[in-house]
């Protein structure tokens, strides 16, 4: 019944409100550029009109083309993004300024390039249901991705982990588009299948377990994680694809089995890797004692620590901390940057802002009226809510760290474009989401066919 | 550049912050309470909403009042009929909840016109009978009519 009053509700387009939260946005991200000039200089920096402006150019563009081509998409997430991206340029200018680096210029290319990914997302991509048709080109396309950097030629290895690939100048991570892509073909499969997934098993102990026969797909999407764990040694990735399958096939069969069934097979793979692995054992022991080997192995964990304790409630300021004592604070270790000069109050800001997104795509979830759009929201929800939880719980030193960027804080190419497009893909289905019902389908002569529409409605109705 | 100053401008920028998270959080909050339905001035009028509940037929002596579960896993099972219509499924929102694994989760319903009860299949995967005749669109049920659902039968009863 909550539903029928979800059909009769009609949202509003709430594009004005949209631009307002844009412009504050756009205070948040500029003012942390002045205050960092501010703060290292002593002065304003004398390209803040430059840099504002284009930051500025870049919203205003995403804002118009949602405007024309999805006027009733959600209107918080655009804003959102629009802020952590300019934070996160803040403090990788002012990391740039301590380190003599110039990444912050580079961010702004990448932004670019995300924004106009976005813009081409929207536009192309008139109806999200389009993309049910590609799930298993989808498919082969990211583990075609998940095994490029496998390759002698373009694939890298860096800090350990072999998840890149290099031509010429421009280095990818393709992990990022494939987590993507991982998720429309989950959606694909999952709403096809989950009937049959859903349907039969055995209770024990209160709890629906699947029929053996259907642990096919679990047991695969179990291997390849496996297989980048093994392979490519990058452990926050296998993490993130195999907790968002789980997410997944839960949400899609509404059975807690599933979760059984795959957080035995995860704590099982971890304990298995565990043992067999040094960078694993490693990572732990770090995590358990980061204070045993502080100049060696846990160097950078226990500055990440000493920089959010001294950053207190309010911080240093920007431009007064030394956030650069921890190696890679551009990357991984960004919330610790912003709890050091920024303070609890501002990672208190920033982690609640993470919160709204994968809120907003929930509930993008939640009102779609196809299961294909609920699942991949739901999906892409899951992508944020476990990176999130991933990197920012191991800086945190509350679950082992594993590398993984903080989606639009962190420096790093692909990882903010694919997040651009990924919030595309998320305000595409909020649009068709809340969009008013289109008009009922005309009544025909035929008095069968005119009783069968009657009941249809009913039946949307109630579902 | 002051201690003083840079204090401030500290201060400003995390108020700066949270202003605009409060400000997302009220967007958010309006966005769920103040949606109204437009005015019928864009030239598209809004359906009239429709009555949320089917009214039950009138009571008369030898019409049926609810639905029981006679064969299965929740015999005894029963379900008013003044709440038409009624959902038949293993999910939480069904009326008549079954934990039948040949069941779907929302499998079928049981709904009024008129002064008839229709039973209507909901794009199950193993379908609904009535005897041995497999349903393919809303069929009248009277008061001992059996339908199977499932390994599950179901009756109208007085």
């Amino acid at each position: 019944m909550a539903n029928a009053l979800l059909l009769q509700f009609v949202h509003r387009r709430r594009r004005g409100a949209e631009l307002f939260l844009l412009i504050l946005a756009l205070v948040v991200g500029i003012g942390a550029y002045a205050s960092v000039g501010l703060g290292v200089d002593g002065e304003v920096p004398a390209n803040l009109v430059g840099y504002g402006g284009w930051l500025a150019a870049l919203v205003i563009a995403a804002h118009v083309v949602v405007r024309m081509v999805a006027p009733y998409a959600d209107p918080v997430l655009l804003p959102i993004v629009a802020a952590l991206n300019g934070l996160g340029l803040a403090i990788i200018h002012r990391l740039d300024l301590a380190e003599d680096t110039g990444r912050a210029d580079q961010q702004l290319i990448w932004m670019t390039v995300g924004v106009v990914l976005f813009v081409a997302t929207l536009v192309l991509l008139p109806d999200h249901r389009l993309l049910a048709r590609f799930t298993y080109t989808s498919g082969l396309a990211a583990i075609a991705l998940l095994v490029l950097p496998m390759l002698p030629v373009i694939g890298n290895e860096v800090n350990g982990a072999r998840i890149w690939i290099r031509l010429g100048p421009v280095g990818f991570q393709p992990g990022e588009v494939a987590k993507l892509l991982l998720v429309i073909t989950f959606a694909g499969y999952l709403v096809v299948h989950r009937d049959a997934l859903a349907l039969a098993g055995r209770r024990l102990l209160f709890i629906d377990f699947p029929r053996g026969r259907d642990l096919g797909p679990i047991l695969v999407m179990w291997g390849v994680s496996l297989s980048i764990l093994v392979l490519q040694k990058d452990l926050g990735s296998s993490l993130l694809f195999f907790g968002l399958f789980l997410i997944m096939l839960y949400v899609a069969t509404e059975r807690p089995g599933w979760l059984v069934v795959g957080g035995a097979l995860f704590f099982g793979g971890a304990a298995v890797a565990f043992r067999i692995f040094g960078h694993v054992q490693q990572r732990v022991e770090i995590w358990l004692d980061p204070f045993a080997d502080r100049d060696g192995d846990g160097y950078q964990l226990v500055q990440g620590l000493y920089g959010f304790a001294w950053g207190e409630l309010t911080g240093r300021g920007l431009g007064q901390g030394m956030p650069s004592r921890v190696p890679e604070a551009e990357s991984d270790f960004i919330m610790a940057a912003i709890g050091e000069e920024l303070g609890l109050t501002a990672v208190l800001a920033v982690l609640l802002l993470y919160g709204l997104i994968v809120e907003r795509a929930l509930r993008a979830a939640l009102i779609s009226r196809d299961g294909f759009g609920k699942l991949v929201a739901t999906g892409l929800a899951g992508v944020f809510a476990l990176q999130v939880f991933v990197v920012i719980g191991g800086v945190t030193r509350l679950i082992p760290l594993t590398g993984l960027t903080t989606p639009f804080l962190s420096y790093g190419g692909s990882s903010l474009v694919a997040n651009w497009v990924i919030i595309a893909l998320l305000l595409r289905i909020s649009d068709q989401a809340r969009r008013p019902l289109p008009e009922a389908p005309q009544e025909t002569e035929d008095p069968d066919q005119q009783q069968t529409q009657v009941v249809k409605v009913q039946a949307g109705d109630d579902r | 550049m002051s201690e003083l100053t840079l204090f401030l401008v500290r201060i400003a920028y995390l108020a700066i912050l949270w202003i605009f998270v409060l400000s997302a959080i009220s967007v958010i909050r309006s966005d769920m309470f103040g949606a109204r339905v437009p005015s019928p001035a864009g030239g598209t009028q809004p359906k009239p909403p429709k009555p949320a509940k089917q009214k039950a037929p009138p009571k008369r002596r030898g019409s049926p009042t609810h639905v029981a579960v006679i064969q299965g896993q929740n015999t005894g099972v029963t379900a008013a009929l003044a709440n038409a219509p009624i959902l038949i499924g293993r999910g939480n929102d069904a009326a008549i909840r079954l934990d039948d694994d040949y069941v779907s989760t929302r499998h079928a319903r049981i709904a009024a016109s008129g002064d008839q009860w229709y039973v209507e299949d909901l794009g199950s995967t193993n379908g609904t009978y009535l005897g041995t005749q497999r349903i393919t669109q809303p069929t009248t049920i009277g008061l001992g009519a059996q339908v199977r659902i499932g390994k599950t039968i179901l009756e109208l009863r007085k």
